[in-house]
């Protein structure tokens, strides 16, 4: 709470705090202040250093409410691991100040919020829709737009440019030649677009589109009761979706305030970390093909098949595992099945030196990403950069040691940074990520803890099936957790995750129903991505490509 | 029946100029007919077996294709190892992954670009029918748009799945199957 008292005492000196709310919810710091001193407060809070990154910004609609939409801030400091959210109450029509000024990284964040929602954000030069397609009509997120209203497309847009001061926007300038890219390209991996204006093979100026696998994750997730979201999860980093079930499991029973057992804790830690080894196989092996190297892909995936059979076994899915469920996992790990990971580890240290010598010391790989397309550690922070990307500009932030979950604390593992921030530091950190993942799974899987796989709340976990076809008292909790639903308390919470990526967050909304009234999801890659024209401006055409390789768009999560 | 016999001779100018006889015009005309058929029989086992795939590969039903495509299924038993980025240079396109309004016109315009003949897999129930994501941005199916030839379905299909449609496709193909569906397509009406 002093933290809380602190933060009240700061905002009095420098405000007029009588009309601010400053309160704490489930965990979460959160302060609701009037529109127009939201810039204010913003620069105060990064000028004093207090949170440097601005994670995500999103728009609420209650429709019920005089002021029907909430414009929600989440700020992050690197520091202490400590968050706010910023709440600010608009009415229909009422325009907010954009962020842009104090921080980047608020760029697409509101670009979205005014897609889903049409929240006017003052001063953003690009205020166009970003994931529905150019000639939709409405704000499919708010809460009168039908979940299944399907509006047909009919076009692409034309080569297209951002507003920026000085920028001539979509006028294509004739001295350049004019690039399309995509979506239909093998280094655009099927759904990324970008389009450039060129100067013989240098670029000018950049521009990528999103949104051709926007899949309407947070309005299924409105639509869908709590344990149902799981498998949707499932799709948003689809490279390593056991990540994503525990992300959001993680932040419903916050909500819930349950803790799940250590069993549970300790597959969770070993199913995060085999998905982080699977993830950055994808993302160094699919590197390597965008640049011309087929063997490291194809050796690789023997070693992704190899986690495959792990959940097969485990769940019978092999891609799509949907293994989690609140209040714990939906089943315990089969006999001998901890024993196999072991085995696969061991498998895993020899393949990783591999790789690493097929790759990091291969002449022409280092001399196409080394020193290619750098980003400094204090643009990256402005991105809102998390994960390896951050990681290899230097800045040691992983949430596994800022703020600590599941046991990660007891757990002996080095966070791996990069000193330059290119692209052959990206891969350089992944490749050390893999070897540190290995270590963590080894620990834990030494001893794992015994007891229960989940909790045995009767109002969360369904009982198992022997008490549903066995007696009456499991039936009836059976079938009355099935039509009342799992309903956690009024309130709204926050949580991270570190994800292969980088920090994936879900902010959930609770009105007390069986399904969540708003989910929206925090994706890592979505704030790397906006940063894509500014940082490949000047390079050439082939390192935009070896740039998108090292950022590991994974669509599912960036178009949600 | 003179055409036929003059065809015939300037073809196969060992038969000489022998006399007509009626005969000898249906043994020709038997021999010609046997010859198309065979024809067309080792034109659908070369295509069948010959498939160069074009991977449309935009969700979560591509990364389990690069499983397909890798070295524990490998397509490459099958006759269908050269991918193609390129439609032009392609005639099966495997649809793998979601197709959402906004990608719904580029899918048809890549389709219109392959060459004839052409075949389409569509992966996975999003590409089959929208899938889980009845959805305001979802198109409920690429079939809404492009015409298809093999459902797989699965969320998404395991490799063995696409294998056996891979292999169905190629049954197809190898009896010379009707395929109302491709001849009576119409291409939607776009800009």
């Amino acid at each position: 709470m002093s933290n809380l008292e602190t933060l009240k005492q700061d905002l009095a000196a420098r405000f007029r705090i009588d009309n601010y709310q400053l309160n704490q919810a489930f965990g979460d710091q959160v302060l609701v202040i009037p529109k127009e001193d939201l810039l204010s407060v913003l620069s105060f809070f990064k000028q004093t250093d207090r949170f440097d990154f601005l994670m995500d910004v999103c728009g609420v609609h209650y429709p019920e409410r005089a002021k029907p939409f909430e414009v929600v801030y989440h700020l992050f400091s690197s520091k202490d691991g400590s968050r706010l959210r910023i709440k600010v109450a608009l009415s229909e029509g009422e325009s907010i100040d954009s962020a842009l000024p104090v921080w980047k990284s608020a760029d697409w964040f509101e670009r979205e919020a005014y897609d889903m929602f049409g929240i006017v954000f003052k001063g953003h030069p690009n205020l166009r829709r970003l994931l529905t397609h150019h000639q939709f009509v409405g704000h499919p997120l708010r809460k009168d737009y039908e979940a299944d209203r399907q509006q047909h497309c009919t076009s692409s847009l034309p080569i297209h440019f951002d507003n920026e001061p000085g920028s001539p926007g979509d006028v294509l300038n004739e001295k350049y030649v004019p690039l399309n890219i995509g979506p239909s390209h093998p280094a655009m991996h099927g759904t990324l677009r970008v389009m450039a204006e060129l100067d013989g093979e240098t670029i000018v100026r950049a521009q990528p589109e999103i949104g051709y696998l926007h899949r309407c994750f947070e309005k299924m997730a409105e639509t869908h009761p709590y344990n149902q979201v799981i498998p949707y999860t499932d799709r948003l980093n689809y490279c390593s979706a056991p990540m994503n079930n525990v992300g959001y499991c993680k932040t419903v029973e916050r909500l819930l305030g349950v803790e799940i057992p250590p069993r549970a804790q300790a597959m969770r830690v070993i199913l995060c970390e085999l998905s982080r080894i699977i993830d950055h196989i994808i993302s160094v092996g699919t590197g390597g093909v965008d640049l011309g190297a087929l063997t490291a892909f194809f050796h690789l995936f023997t070693y992704r098949e190899k986690v495959y059979n792990l959940f097969e076994k485990l769940c019978g899915a092999r891609l799509t595992v949907a293994l989690t469920r609140v209040g714990g996992m939906a089943q315990d790990a089969p006999e001998g099945w901890f024993e196999d990971v072991q085995a696969f580890c061991k498998e895993m240290r020899v393949a990783v030196d591999e790789i690493s010598k097929m790759l990091l010391d291969n002449k022409i790989f280092i001399k196409r990403t080394q020193g290619v397309a750098p980003v400094k550690a204090a643009d990256a922070i402005a991105w809102g950069y998390t994960g390896p990307m951050l990681r290899a500009c230097g800045v040691g932030l992983d949430l596994r040691k800022t703020t600590p979950y599941y046991g990660y604390d007891a757990l002996n593992f080095d966070v791996p940074v990069g000193t330059n921030g290119d692209i052959y530091d990206r891969y350089l950190v992944r490749i050390e990520e893999m070897r540190q993942s290995i270590r963590i799974i080894e620990q834990v899987c030494r001893n794992v803890p015994g007891g229960d796989f989940t909790i045995r709340d009767r109002g969360i976990v369904l009982p198992e099936k022997k008490d549903v076809y066995g007696n009456i008292e499991g039936l009836m909790n059976h079938f009355m957790l099935v039509i009342k639903g799992l309903r956690p308390p009024v309130g709204e919470v926050y949580d991270a995750t570190e994800v292969a990526n980088g920090e994936l967050g879900f902010y959930l909304v609770s009105d007390g129903s069986a399904n969540p009234y708003r989910l929206k999801v925090r994706p890592p890659c979505f704030a790397i991505y906006q940063s894509f024209p500014s940082v490949i401006k000047g390079w050439m055409i082939a390192d935009a490509i070896a740039t998108i390789a090292s950022m590991n768009l994974i669509a599912g999560e960036l178009d949600r | 029946m003179a055409n036929t016999n003059q065809q015939d001779i300037i073809l196969n100018p060992s038969l000489g100029a022998p006399a007509m006889t009626g005969t000898q015009t249906v043994n020709d005309m038997s021999r010609s007919f046997a010859l198309t058929t065979r024809l067309d029989a080792i034109v659908a086992w070369g295509r069948k077996n010959a498939l160069w795939p074009m991977p449309y590969g935009t969700a979560c039903c591509g990364i389990e294709l690069m499983s397909v495509m890798g070295p524990k299924y490998d397509l490459a038993r099958f006759g269908a190892e050269v991918v193609r980025f390129s439609p032009r240079q392609s005639d099966l396109l495997l649809v793998a992954g979601t197709i959402t309004e906004k990608m719904a016109p580029v899918l048809v315009r890549i389709y219109r670009q392959m060459l004839e003949p052409k075949y389409v897999l569509s992966m996975g129930a999003c590409a089959s029918s929208g899938g889980f994501y009845r959805a305001y941005h979802v198109l409920q199916g690429c079939d809404k748009v492009i015409p298809v030839d093999v459902y797989v379905p699965g969320c998404p299909p395991t490799p063995e799945a696409v294998l056996d449609g891979v292999m169905t496709l190629q049954r197809m193909i190898g009896k010379n199957q009707p395929r109302p569906w491709r001849d009576n397509w119409k291409a939607p009406q776009y800009e």
